[in-house]
């Protein structure tokens, strides 16, 4: 109570009190300066969002004045580029899920199992190291992903598959999957870490081993920050870009058969984007129905975690 | 009545975290049948000593037990012995309410699940229950979650998720320091009924507390080096009225004023 606490009836009046006063009436105009610079760069970031949507909407909307859109939504083919044009989206929806889909096959179980891991099992000191380099992966261009897709995993599984064609599914999704594995181990791991001691404790009291612990105590009362670290690492995938144009092909096709090549709502985007179809003709709208459509997916894929995370909230 | 017969006992038992020694030669023997009450000024080893009883300290990393715990007479520190069994027969109580967020039901059956035992899974979750006096208040919830019981509610609760699995001994640490005293006379009168069954260490800061409900008290203190040891231990009557170490006296005296 001595020092530091600046109480104004400890002051003699007089000359030091008014200094303390335009002291604090400085402060305070920082504070109002700082206020409205930080809500400015939040500003920033909303109006791009919105910018973003109208500019996706009102092309979308010039779009759809040419092509119905039952045939988008409901035609199997897409040749936008071709004759006989057709504009049915559901290919390029079906190789992004595909993709998507063998990524997430194979992020979910090794991710949760490294969360698990790190979590319930390693030492504090392997911890330290381990979860560092497993978040490096995030941080590899996705490009270079592309190419060890491409020219590296292909070779290998065309000796497994020999009837697999080069640009392929099943490639690009593996290659994904493992660049997602830190999304989903990292954020589980998290919240798996902030499930209290005592409600491991209680189990292990009970009998419980290691394992039984971590899948039915832990995990369940985590439950809200896995589902949301999955949900994230899907929609990652699903806007993944550069992987799956490099390596999953450029062929709009409606297949479930990983080894087949296909193309990706995404790898479509790029593929118009870079090329020499003119501006304002219905092959380049497409590009903006298409980026609409892939908005709203992930859209809706986090508005779907966050009432989850909200529903599940966690009540330890 | 069976009395006076070891449930658990002490050996020279020695804990360290790490280089630290937390326990220093304890040994005392815990007769079934009983309430021992442990008693003594915080920091000194109340808790550790009792998990080392149920080798809870196992799960801290860093920390090594020496000595011997025989449990009807089998050291349960002995190469060979799986940690989890020992846990399932010797069952904890702690001193918050830490039921899952489950459903009552899940909480009380949850032990029985681990270990395997689904037959009659309702019959021994209401079994149970009633044996921690806790059914009337749960019957017609019990798929609610358990988190929504009052802090009484949810400690009688996790004694009824312990006795679930039908323990030998009952470890309690502290758990009635997060309860009003209406809660808190509940789970003493609970803890006398269940002392018809099994042997209950309880740790406890409350004079009182282990004057009313225990049998045997034992009082622990940290020596120079912050090591936990065992002062005395005998009949409560005995360390209440007439202790033989002037430190268990001071200790007692001091604290009813
Ligand atoms: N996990 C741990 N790691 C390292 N030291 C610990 C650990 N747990 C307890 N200790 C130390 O061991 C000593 C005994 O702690 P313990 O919790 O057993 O005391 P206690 O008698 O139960 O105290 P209280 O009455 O406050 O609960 C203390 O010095 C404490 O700091
Ligand atoms: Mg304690």
């Amino acid at each position: 109570m001595l020092s530091g606490q600046l109480n104004p009836q400890e002051f003699p009046v007089g000359e030091s009190f008014s200094s303390l006063r335009r002291i604090r009436q400085w402060s305070r105009l920082r504070e109002a300066v700082i206020n409205r610079l930080l809500f400015a760069c939040a500003l920033v970031s909303i109006f791009t969002t919105i910018g973003i949507v109208v500019m996706l909407v009102a092309q979308t909307v010039g779009f759809f004045s040419k092509v119905s859109p039952l045939e988008f939504f409901t035609g199997t083919k897409w040749t936008p580029l071709f004759q006989p044009q057709h504009f049915g989206v559901l290919p390029l929806v079906g190789g992004t899920l595909l993709t998507a889909g063998i990524a997430i096959l194979i992020a979910l179980p090794i991710g949760l199992a490294s969360a698990v891991y790190l979590s319930e099992y390693a030492r504090d000191k392997v911890r330290r190291v381990v979860k560092p380099s497993l978040e490096i992966l995030a941080g590899i261009p996705t490009v270079v992903y592309g190419y060890f897709a491409l020219t590296f995993v292909t070779p290998v599984l065309r000796n497994v598959f020999p009837n697999m064609i080069v640009f392929n599914a099943l490639s690009a999704g593996l290659v994904m999957g493992v660049m997602i594995i830190p999304m989903v181990s990292s954020l589980s791991e998290d919240a798996m870490v902030a499930v209290p001691r005592s409600l491991r404790d209680a189990a292990y009291g009970l009998g419980a081993t290691r394992l039984e612990v971590a899948t039915r105590v832990v995990m369940p009362a985590a439950v809200s920050g896995i589902v949301a670290a999955c949900i994230l690492a899907l929609s990652r995938a699903v806007g993944e870009t550069m992987i799956v144009a490099i390596a999953a092909g450029s062929t709009p096709k409606l297949t479930l058969n990983p080894l087949e090549s296909i193309q990706t709502m995404t790898a479509y985007i790029v593929q118009i984007s870079l090329g020499e179809t003119p501006h304002g003709t219905v092959e380049y709208y497409t590009i903006f129905a298409v980026g609409l459509l892939l908005f709203i997916m992930t859209l809706l894929m986090n508005l779907f975690s966050q009432w989850f995370v909200r529903r599940y909230r966690e009540k330890y | 009545m069976e009395s006076n017969i070891a449930s658990l006992e002490a050996r020279r038992l020695e804990l360290w975290y790490g280089r630290f020694q937390a326990l220093r030669d304890i040994s005392m023997v815990i007769p079934r049948n009983r309430i021992t009450a442990i008693i003594g000024p915080s920091g000194c080893g109340k808790s550790s000593l009792l998990r080392c009883f149920n080798r809870m300290n196992d799960l801290i990393p860093g920390a090594i037990v020496k000595g011997e715990v025989l449990f009807n007479g089998r050291n349960i520190y002995a190469a060979g012995v799986d940690p989890t069994e020992v846990r399932y027969r010797i069952g904890m109580v702690f001193q918050k309410p830490n039921p899952f967020p489950k459903s009552i039901f899940e909480n009380v059956a949850f032990g029985l699940k681990v270990n395997g035992i689904t037959d009659n899974l309702e019959e021994a979750v209401e079994q149970a229950l009633h044996r921690a006096a806790l059914w009337d208040e749960v019957k017609d919830r019990l798929l609610k979650s358990a988190m929504e019981l009052s802090g009484g509610q949810q400690q009688r609760l996790c004694i009824a998720r312990a006795l679930a699995l039908k323990p030998e001994v009952i470890l309690m640490d502290e758990p009635c320091s997060a309860l009003d005293p209406v809660a808190t006379l509940k789970v003493e009168d609970l803890m006398r009924n269940l002392a018809e069954e099994y042997a209950i260490i309880i740790v406890t800061h409350n004079m009182q507390q282990a004057a009313r409900v225990s049998d045997m008290a034992a009082f622990m203190m940290m020596q120079e080096d912050r090591a936990g040891a065992l002062v005395e231990y005998g009949p409560t009557s005995q360390l209440f009225t007439n202790p033989k170490d002037k430190r268990t006296e001071d200790y007692i005296t001091g604290r009813f004023g």
